[in-house]
Parts: structure tokens; C-alpha cells; sequence
């Protein structure tokens, strides 16, 4: 006989039964974040100042590079391929050190998120820093938290339209203004703003601000933390560069728990009480509308407001602040192991103080040693290396440049006097903002004479041209050698640029070919 | 047959559909996807009524907005031709040696000079213009009829040795074999192959000199350095159009080759011809 009370029977639950089945998708759940107040909404508000400054205010700064060049200070001169970065002029073919920067930034960044956690995220990412202002204007139009539930929730009064595109108008002004911002890079800012208000910029300009101004309005003003939480990979990706001495946002636990909103009574019964009082002031501050208190997750941005809440309310209790807090997890282990009396019991507050009320010599708190490890090391030494080494390369780069393209087709011609003549696409390279006089001299393949195509410059070595400034100047040179001085049937030479002012100098090796049967 | 009927393994409505117990769940398409769906209908009606789409006997509906390819081919070349309207216009009115002396011009024609170049020349004279036997190489500083760029015109407008064109290049070398002895053709190929510098047998020289004065300095010149009004090659220079040597000399002495040259004035237009004109003018030889 079969006797089924000898299995064991486990009870799982499927994430997603035929019984309960649930949609993939997630209808977003609406976030009203309350004002927060404390330091670190402060110093958010002055990131805010500074980044948006620097946004709006970069095109307008001026460079004096003579009059051959613009005199915008940062200039991405697309018809003219020219990048334009202060004191730095960059060529096409110089976009390596954009590379060498997007390098820097992405080293930077880990640096960053390893040693503070996700500053980026919640302090400077666009993202968060238009989200804050969209906020500002949404607090300004209806009010602070409650007053928006309220508003959202009741009906569609004259009022509540009003108020509602007021905002929406606002917002879309905002991302015009983005928009509009983000094309001065590109073109003379005063010029363009002249020709934006009379209809008589590229039409790409005006596609540009309508795209920029239509995801500013939707990310900023619509989507808001649903980018950060569905569409931005960094969140995924900061699992891996967060480690066990990162400073992440931390509900510490070992002192928060057990929470109670009444605290007096049930410390009364002889129960365990911590700070916490469950105020939910940290979840009503959260742009991302989460609950830090349920440990570190992937939708925080480490904003710190609810630390500011926390604070607030702590300063209020008359309790340390800090419940939560910027702590590693090392520290946050060591904190919790004493707490738990090494993970024996559940949390008891009153492990982690002295008996006059005061935390005691073993909590663990943060030091700035810990930034200073193995893994930081690297990721610094990598950051400065590769800007030391852009440096060096942006110090020692040449301005006078020399290509030679050799025709193939013919690779020589013989000439009537049995001489030999090779065909040469020469272009110099002038990189300075100002017109230059470059001398070509012609160095090996002895008796061999130049001749420019299109000049009245005499056949000879050596010939001086004038170079627009900032250009490149395409030669057509023909080389001649005569037949008696040929000695091979490919002979290396080397075309020599020199600026006899600046004494810049560059050089180029040529090929010089010949008929087998030459000689 | 009622239309609430749920199945009881997947637990999914039917659409009350029943086939020998078959039945059919009810699993609609996303809204969104109707709604595209039902978009991409619309707008399919009105395309094939706004463009060309309906086949019929012979042809097709031409749609109320009247698009054609065809057309749009057609603009776009109008609007290439008027874009280069104001440099062919120019170098319709002008000459040839102006055109050379015109920096904004001359590249203009020399551009367009190449394309013409190796559509219709490139056949015979090479991709690089660089020839072959019997082909010219045209980068070189060797001209039968001149490299001046209107007698380079002149050749290209009416070619050489070309019958339909009366106003062709025309010149015939004579075959010597049937006119002088075959000793004489010998003594002449080696005096003129010492002319740039063959050492062959000295003492045949002298009377080739003699033999060459009395038959070949009518079109050659006195001293072999050709005559382009003639188009009689420079026999002293390094560069033959048919190979160089003894042999080969004496070959084209007996029973001369003579190439043509088709007349491309007629076919091209003038103006394609003085482009190709600034252009080989610009390869490196042009006097």
C-alpha cells in the first residue's frame, strides 16, 4: 500500500499562478515628495544652482582667439568640424581626447559611486536636477504634499484646471528653455538667438529645441523616477561597484528598531522601543517614493532628503540624529551584530547604549580612512593617469601637419627627356587660428625638383605657401628626377613642412617610384 | 454555445466557438495593438488615394497628390543641373585657355572633365590616362598635335584620322617597305634609334642619316624632332608610342601602324569637350 504521509509536503508559491495571474506591467503609482528641509537639501539646491548655471550660462562665455576664430568659449562647430573648448582647439581627427574624457568620466564615476555610493544619481545626474526643479515649480503652483493629493484626487474644478496647465505650461517652458539652451553649443550663441526669434535659424534648430523640450517635459515633468527605475542602466550596474566600505543611505536598524508611534506606552508594558517613531517622514520626502527603512534598493538615488526628514524629526524627539544616515555596510554589520548581540536576538536598542542613554565606545562610525583603500587607489590612479597622459598629449601636439596622398594610377610617368615624374596629393595642415607661410622642402632623392600644379612657384627643392589660418591647404606636387640620378625603382624621401616663425616643423616619407628598366 | 464559457484547464474565457469539442480561448490582442492596427488601415486607404497604387489595364492610378519617381528623378537632376547652370554657362562663353587661367573654373571643368574622362576615354587610355602601345599617355610631356589645351581640344573635338569628321587630325606615314630597300630601312632604324641614345652598328649610321634626309626629314624635321602641325612623333625623345628598338623601329618604318582617334565633339557637346580639355590639360604634360 502506498502510504502518502511518509512525503513531505513543501508549500511554494509560484510567482505568477494561473489562479492569480499578473500583468507584466506595473501601472505607476503617483508620488507626491514633500519639501524636505536640512543640509542636505541645501546643498542639493546649491548642485542645483551650479550645474543648471553652468548648463545655461557656458554657451554665452567669450574667448578672444583673434579674429580668424569664433570667440565663444565652448564651441561644437559641426559645419566647420572644429571643437572649440576654452583654450583648446580640436580637429576631427583629434577626437581622441573626447575619448580620453568620456574615459575619464566613466573611471571618475566609479571612483565616485565606490567611495559615496550613487552621488551621481542623486545629486547631478540631469535627471534628478530637472525632476528638482519641475518640483520646485509643482510645490509653488499647488502647494506642498498634501494640498497636491488633495488636489489630484478632487474634482475637475475651475481651479484645479488652472493650476493644472499653469504647471504643464510651466513645465513645457522649462524644456523649451532646455532646448533652446543645448543648440548654443553649436552655432554663435548671440547670433543664434537673434535668428531664433526672427524665424531665420536651420530648421534644425527648431527640431532640436522641440525634441529637447518634448523628453524634457515628458522625463522631467511626466516619467520622473520611473526613468531612473525602468529606463537608466546605473542602477543595474551599481551593484557591482558598490562594496562593503561604500557610503550608501542607511536606515540604521540597530537603533531604529523596534518602531513604535507610541513609544511611551509600550515602553510602559516593558516592551523594547527604538528610535524610529514611524513617522513616515523619510517615505514622504522620497522622490522615488520608497521606503529606506526596507534597506538599500535599486530605486534608491541616494538623495539623501530622507536623511534630512529623519533629522528633523530626530532634532524634535530629542534623539542623536542620524537614524538614517550615509554608512557603510561594514559598519552598519558591526552595528547590527552588537545590537543582535551577535545575531542571537532580535534587534535591542538599548545593546548599542550606555546606561546613561549615550552610544556606546563600540558603535562603529564612519571614517574618512575608509575612501582610502585598494580599490579607490586603482580607480585614482587610473583617473590621473589618463588625464596626466591627455595633458602631456595636449601640451606637445603638433600644429603643422603634413599628409601625402602618392597617386597609383599612374604610379609614374616618363617624361620626354627619359626623366621620371611621380605624382603627389600633398595637404598641409595650418592648426592655429592665425595665416601662416609654410615652407615644403624636398629632403633625399637626389636631382629631383618639385612643381606645384596651379602655382607660378619655379621648380626647385623647396617652395614657401601661405595657409589660410585654421586650414588645410591640398597641394598638387609633381616630383621629377632625372634619369641618370635614379637608383632604385622605389625610393623613400621626405617631404619637410617648417614654419620659419614659430620654428614648428613636421615631416612626411614619400615613396619615389620608377620604371624597372630606368636606370 | 454561451459566450461566458471558461476553460476549465487554463482557466481563460472562450470565444464560444466549438468544433467536435475543440474550443477556442478567448485571448484578445492588446488594445494598443488594435488601435495600431486599425491606424495603419486608415492610413494605408489613404495612401494608395493621395500615391500612385492601383494597378489598371494599362497603367495604374496616379494618386491626388501626383507623385511619380520618375519626377522626383527628374527634379532632382533639374536641380543638380541649375546648381552647376552659372559655371557651364561660363565655360560655354568662354575659351579654353581662359577657363585654364580661371582658378574657380578650371577646377569646376577639371572635375567634371574627369567624370567625363572615364566614362568615354579610359577605354583606350587607360583609367589613369596612363595609355598603352599604340594609346597616347597622357600625363606625359609628349604631344603628336600639341599640348597646348586648344590643340588638345581641337584633337578631342575632331580626333585624328577620323573619316566622318572633315575637320580630323590627318597625316599618313607612307610604308617605307614598299619604297626603300630592306638595307635602307635597317640603316635607317639604327640612325634613328642612336637619335635618344641606342648604340647599335656604328657604321650604319652615316647612311642612315643619308636616308633619313632624303625620306623622312619632310615630316619629321631636320633634326627628327617631329612636326605636331603633322603630327609627325619627336623621334629623339625617350617616349615611343610603339615600343622603342631597333626592331620596332624598322617595323614601323616597312608598314607603319596608324591609330584613330574617333571625333568627340559631335557626341559630347562642346562644353564636355573643353572640360576634357582643362582636364588633361591638368594632368602634368599640358604645354
Amino acid at each position: 500500500m502506498l502510504d502518502n504521509t511518509q512525503i513531505e509536503r513543501i508549500e511554494p508559491t509560484p510567482v505568477n499562478s494561473a489562479k492569480v495571474r499578473q500583468p507584466m506591467y506595473a501601472a505607476r503609482k503617483k508620488i507626491f515628495p514633500k519639501r524636505a528641509s536640512g543640509s542636505f537639501r541645501q546643498f542639493k539646491w546649491l548642485v542645483m544652482a551650479v550645474t543648471l548655471g553652468i548648463y545655461y550660462l557656458t554657451p554665452w562665455l567669450r574667448w578672444d582667439r583673434g579674429s580668424f576664430s569664433p570667440d565663444q568659449a565652448v564651441l561644437l562647430d559641426v559645419a566647420n568640424r572644429r571643437f572649440y573648448f576654452f583654450f583648446i582647439e580640436i580637429w576631427p581627427q583629434e577626437f581622441y581626447y573626447v575619448a580620453g574624457l568620456l574615459v575619464m568620466a566613466g573611471v571618475g564615476l566609479f571612483l565616485i559611486t565606490s567611495t559615496v555610493g550613487r552621488a551621481w544619481c542623486g545629486y547631478t545626474c540631469p535627471q534628478t536636477v530637472w525632476v528638482d526643479l519641475f518640483l520646485v515649480v509643482e510645490r509653488a503652483i499647488e502647494g506642498d504634499r498634501n494640498a497636491r493629493i488633495k488636489l489630484d484626487a478632487g474634482l475637475w474644478t475651475p481651479r484645479k484646471l488652472v493650476l493644472r496647465v499653469s504647471k504643464h505650461a510651466i513645465w513645457l517652458a522649462i524644456g523649451a528653455l532646455t532646448g533652446g539652451a543645448w543648440i548654443f553649443y553649436f552655432a554663435d550663441a548671440p547670433t543664434l538667438l537673434g535668428e531664433l526669434f526672427t524665424g531665420t535659424a536651420a530648421p534644425v534648430a527648431y527640431i532640436t529645441v522641440a525634441v529637447l523640450a518634448a523628453t524634457t517635459y515628458t522625463f522631467g515633468g511626466l516619467m520622473r523616477e520611473q526613468v531612473c527605475t525602468y529606463m537608466c542602466p546605473w542602477p543595474r550596474i551599481q551593484a557591482a561597484m558598490l562594496d562593503e566600505n561604500s557610503l550608501t543611505v542607511t536606515y540604521n536598524d540597530w537603533r531604529g528598531e523596534p518602531r513604535s508611534r507610541h513609544a511611551k506606552k509600550v515602553l510602559a508594558a516593558g516592551q523594547l522601543v527604538g528610535d524610529c517613531v514611524d513617522c513616515n517622514a523619510c517615505v514622504a520626502v522620497c522622490p522615488m517614493g520608497i521606503d529606506i527603512r526596507d534597506g538599500q534598493q535599486l530605486e534608491c538615488i541616494t538623495c539623501a532628503l530622507c536623511i534630512d526628514a529623519c533629522d528633523g524629526v530626530m532634532d524634535k524627539l530629542g534623539k542623536e540624529r542620524g537614524l538614517i544616515a550615509y554608512a557603510t555596510l561594514s559598519d552598519y554589520n558591526a552595528n547590527m551584530m552588537l545590537a543582535t548581540a551577535g545575531g542571537s536576538s532580535s534587534v535591542n536598542p538599548a545593546l548599542v547604549r550606555t546606561d546613561d542613554g549615550l552610544f556606546s565606545d563600540r558603535v562603529a562610525h564612519f571614517h574618512i580612512r575608509k575612501i582610502f583603500r585598494p580599490r579607490t587607489y586603482v580607480y585614482m590612479a587610473m583617473w590621473s593617469l589618463i588625464g596626466l597622459g591627455l595633458l602631456y598629449s595636449l601640451l606637445t601636439r603638433d600644429r603643422l601637419e603634413i599628409n601625402v596622398l602618392h597617386d597609383r594610377n599612374p604610379q609614374f610617368v616618363t617624361l620626354s627627356d627619359g626623366s621620371i615624374r611621380n605624382g603627389y596629393t600633398v595637404k598641409l595642415l595650418n592648426m592655429i587660428p592665425e595665416p601662416r607661410t609654410i615652407v615644403v622642402t624636398m629632403q633625399g632623392l637626389q636631382g629631383a625638383e618639385m612643381v606645384v600644379v596651379g602655382d607660378d612657384i619655379p621648380a626647385g627643392r623647396s617652395f614657401a605657401i601661405p595657409v589660410e589660418p585654421d586650414r588645410l591647404k591640398m597641394l598638387r606636387v609633381f616630383v621629377r628626377q632625372p634619369a641618370d640620378q635614379i637608383r632604385a625603382p622605389a625610393q623613400t624621401f621626405k617631404f619637410r613642412v617648417e614654419d620659419r616663425a614659430s620654428f614648428e616643423s613636421n615631416e612626411y616619407t614619400a615613396t619615389f617610384n620608377a620604371p624597372e628598366t630606368a636606370r | 454555445m454561451s459566450s461566458d464559457h471558461i476553460d476549465e484547464v487554463s482557466g481563460i474565457s472562450t470565444t464560444g466557438h466549438e468544433w467536435d469539442g475543440i474550443r477556442e480561448l478567448n485571448n484578445p490582442l492588446p488594445r494598443w495593438w488594435v488601435i495600431t492596427f486599425y491606424m495603419t488601415i486608415v492610413w494605408a486607404i489613404g495612401y494608395t488615394i493621395a500615391y500612385p497604387a492601383w494597378p489598371l489595364l494599362h497603367s495604374a492610378t496616379k494618386g491626388v497628390l501626383g507623385y511619380s519617381s520618375r519626377n522626383e528623378v527628374k527634379n532632382e537632376l533639374s536641380a543638380a543641373e541649375a546648381a552647376k547652370g552659372k559655371y557651364v554657362a561660363a565655360i560655354e562663353s568662354k575659351s579654353v585657355s581662359e577657363i585654364a587661367a580661371d582658378d574657380t573654373l578650371r577646377e569646376f571643368a577639371v572635375a567634371a572633365g574627369a567624370a567625363a574622362f572615364k566614362v568615354n576615354c579610359v577605354q583606350c587610355h587607360g583609367s589613369g590616362a596612363q595609355g598603352s602601345k599604340g594609346f597616347p599617355n597622357l600625363n606625359d610631356d609628349d604631344w603628336l598635335w600639341g599640348g597646348e589645351v586648344d590643340q588638345i581640344q581641337q584633337t578631342i573635338a575632331h580626333g585624328i584620322r577620323f573619316a566622318s569628321d572633315p575637320a580630323t587630325r590627318l597625316s599618313e606615314m607612307p610604308a617605307f617597305g614598299d619604297i626603300i630597300t630592306a638595307d635602307q630601312i635597317k640603316q635607317v632604324s639604327t640612325y634613328v634609334a642612336s637619335l635618344s641614345g641606342t648604340v647599335g652598328d656604328q657604321s650604319l649610321v652615316a647612311p642612315g642619316a643619308k636616308v633619313f634626309a632624303e625620306n623622312c626629314v619632310a615630316c619629321h624635321g631636320d633634326n627628327a624632332k617631329g612636326n605636331k602641325e603633322l603630327g609627325a612623333p619627336d623621334l629623339t625623345d625617350a617616349i615611343w608610342l610603339y615600343a622603342s628598338g631597333e626592331a620596332a623601329i624598322a617595323a614601323q618604318v616597312t608598314a607603319p601602324k596608324q591609330g584613330v582617334m574617333p571625333a568627340w565633339g559631335a557626341r559630347l557637346g562642346e562644353t564636355k569637350v573643353k572640360e576634357l580639355a582643362v582636364y588633361i590639360h591638368s594632368l602634368g604634360g599640358g604645354e
